[in-house]
């Protein structure tokens, strides 16, 4: 429905303390035309400060800005031209649907036939067609977030921003409207920036994740890349589910517990490496475990049944607690030894994650 | 088949519906009997006098059923005069804490929480003291060699002293001060609660920080701003105190006639029927009120 082009956003040096919190602490960040990028981090890590100094709501102590090559870094917010949607989806509740809908379309003196034509076809792209005279209180959660994709949407621009548009929903709409706004995303011609602290939910949705921490981007990498390759031990933790274990890093070779682990993968500089364990990569070997691969086998403490899968706590045999997830299919469960007994567990070279904790 | 297994099956879906009920009943019973004594306190005290004193209206100064303390009210220049007066101050005294109230609101909420907490202490702190003591203070500042006359005299600003007290100007300050915490508090308290997405939603879809509030917050206050005005608008209508001393005897409204009828006069009846048509314009403008401005059609809750 676009007739305008995305446009690229520009982010360098961009700095901003409060107090001696640096919220900011020298972002760059170059995104493509276009590109659903997410801003995946804990809370307090400065995502959100960085979403709002896109938008021009909060004043960056130094850095610059660039909307398709244009410096924005002093541009008012109402001047920046953006779409919004927030957190708590901020409708105008003395409006109607349509009026909501229609709102940034007023303030930029549309015809008031146009107006309602264009609200009406925003509405019908996010499933609402007909919804227009209702009141904003009449609305469902899920109902209510649509409205405000619609309004952030409808005067087309080029950069839509969003601040944690779903962390409203329950589970099951959540994970619906994840499918719905990615589809959305390629209907639109936009240049996305969503915030979130569920990596699901980023790995669900997103073009490249920027994984933030402590006001720093820690990586900016695809989904699957982010999650196969992680660059720190941060990373790793924070998005999927993992254990690690302490290895000791000298060159290139790891050794876990005095023995060398192959890897296929980088071993990023730095100091307090870890081996990062994705449940889900580690093979249950009922017999010898293969040269080429990682002997990981320990004995089995504890076997938690959680309906699509089953995860077994293994005590390795030297190093630690490590968890194992195996299908909760027949073939998953076949070979599957009990409680006490020993297990036979292998990680392939391209699985095997060393990560430093910190920068040398 | 076992006496158990009967009455589970017959008793069925409804089982325990009647111990239930009951429990629901004695809840019931329980909340009705807590609030009687406040029921019956205001019966006795509040309509029971009220009705009471209406009922002293229908009768003449000779003690017979008439009418005729009503048909003075409409008949006398007197009277329509008070009620003139004392519509024009109300209206006045409104209209100034309106717009002295509504920017003051409007600033406290952008402060920080702390800082807005302490700023609304000077908002309560007079509204705690007494109305008598502060109505004396403004006569302090305002009187002919009052404060501010003997201050704006030794500047040089004026050469006479300014008639501030004793008249309808001193009234109406006096007044505003005491009718604006009523004005703020309910509308800093809608203003408080207004989520300030909302007006950040509005400038970030393209609206001037201008016309965001116009649009946008405005809108929004508006339940907390004619809570506010209905309040300070209907007791004003029934203010004596500081009409009767800053006024100076020249500002007559109503409540003032009415204590003048019954200590100057004796007349009961007609003090009465003072009050019952006061009280049925109270009603009258809250009625009115919430018609025109129609707070429920503008949120169609």
């Amino acid at each position: 429905m676009s007739a305008t082009q995305s446009l690229p956003i520009d982010i360098s040096n961009l700095c901003k303390s409060y107090g001696s919190v640096k919220a900011l602490d020298d972002v760059s960040l170059n995104i493509p035309a276009g590109e659903f990028l997410t801003l995946l981090g804990p809370s307090g890590s400065g995502k959100t400060t960085l979403l709002m100094a896109l938008a021009g709501f909060v004043r960056p102590d130094c850095g610059s800005i660039r909307f398709g090559g244009q410096e924005m870094i002093a541009t008012p917010p109402h001047q920046r031209g953006l779409g919004m949607v927030f957190q708590s989806y901020a409708l105008f509740p003395f409006m109607t649907v349509a009026e909501n809908v229609a709102y940034p379309l007023k303030i930029r003196g549309v015809s008031k036939s146009d107006q309602s034509t264009q609200a009406e076809r925003a509405l019908d792209t996010v499933q609402l067609g007909g919804f227009g005279d209702r009141r904003i209180t009449q609305l469902s959660g899920g109902q209510r977030q649509r409205v405000a994709l619609a309004r952030a949407m409808v005067f087309e621009p080029q950069i839509i921003l969003m601040d944690e548009p779903l962390s409203a929903l329950d589970k099951k709409l959540r994970e619906h409207m994840q499918i719905e706004l990615k589809a959305l995303h390629h209907k639109l011609d936009a240049t996305v920036v969503y915030v979130t602290h569920d990596q699901r939910e980023a790995l669900t949705m997103s073009d490249r994740i920027a994984v933030v921490n402590h006001g720093r981007i820690e990586q900016v990498e695809t989904p699957e890349r982010l999650y196969r390759q992680p660059s720190s031990f941060f990373v790793a933790d924070f998005v999927g589910e993992s254990v690690s274990l302490p290895v000791d890093v000298a060159g290139n070779t790891a050794q876990l517990a005095g023995r060398v682990l192959k890897s296929d993968l980088p071993i990023a500089p730095g100091g307090g490496h870890r081996l990062v364990i994705r449940p889900e990569l580690l093979e249950v070997t009922p017999g010898a475990v293969p040269e080429a691969a990682n002997d990981l086998s320990g004995e089995v403490h504890e076997i938690i049944y959680q309906g699509d899968s089953v995860l077994v706590i293994v005590n390795h045999d030297s190093a630690g607690e490590i968890n194992v997830r195996v299908p909760a299919n027949r073939a998953g469960q076949m070979g599957l030894p009990s409680k006490c007994e020993r297990i036979g567990l292998s990680l392939h070279p391209q699985d095997t994650i060393i990560v430093p904790d910190h920068a040398s | 088949m076992s006496v158990a297994e009967f009455s589970n099956r017959s008793v069925g879906t409804r089982q325990n519906a009647d111990i239930l009920k009951s429990e629901e009943r004695r809840e019931n019973q329980a909340f009705l009997g807590l609030s009687t004594p406040a029921v019956l306190l205001i019966l006795i005290v509040v309509f029971l006098p009220i009705f009471w004193l209406s009922s002293l209206s229908f009768f003449n100064a000779a003690g017979e059923a008439s009418t005729e303390n009503y048909a003075r009210i409409f008949n006398s220049a007197l009277y329509r005069r008070t009620f003139v007066v004392t519509f024009q101050i109300s209206i006045a005294v409104t209209v100034i804490c309106v717009l002295l109230g509504y920017p003051l609101c409007y600033w406290l909420t952008r402060l920080p929480d702390r800082r807005a907490g302490i700023l609304m202490v000077f908002v309560l702190v007079p509204f705690w003291t007494s109305v008598l003591v502060r109505t004396y203070a403004w006569l302090v500042l305002l009187q002919r060699n009052g404060i501010i006359n003997s201050s704006l005299m030794s500047i040089g600003i004026i050469d006479e002293p300014l008639q501030l007290a004793h008249n309808l100007t001193g009234s109406i300050i006096g007044m505003v001060h005491i009718m604006l915490p009523f004005l703020i508090l309910p509308l800093y308290a809608t203003m408080r609660s207004i989520d300030t997405d909302l007006v950040r939603a509005a400038v970030g879809l393209g609206s001037t920080p201008r016309g965001a509030f116009w649009r946008v917050f405005l809108p929004m206050s508006l339940p907390g701003l004619f809570a506010g005005i209905v309040l300070v608008f209907i007791l004003s209508l029934g203010f004596f105190v500081t009409p009767a001393l800053l006024g100076g005897g020249r500002v007559q409204m109503l409540a003032q006639r009415i204590e003048s009828t019954i200590t100057v006069y004796a007349n009961w009846g007609a003090a009465s029927a003072l009050g019952v048509v006061l009280l049925f314009l109270a009603l009258a403008m809250i009625w009115l009120m919430h018609r025109v401005f129609g707070l429920d059609k503008l949120f169609m809750r």
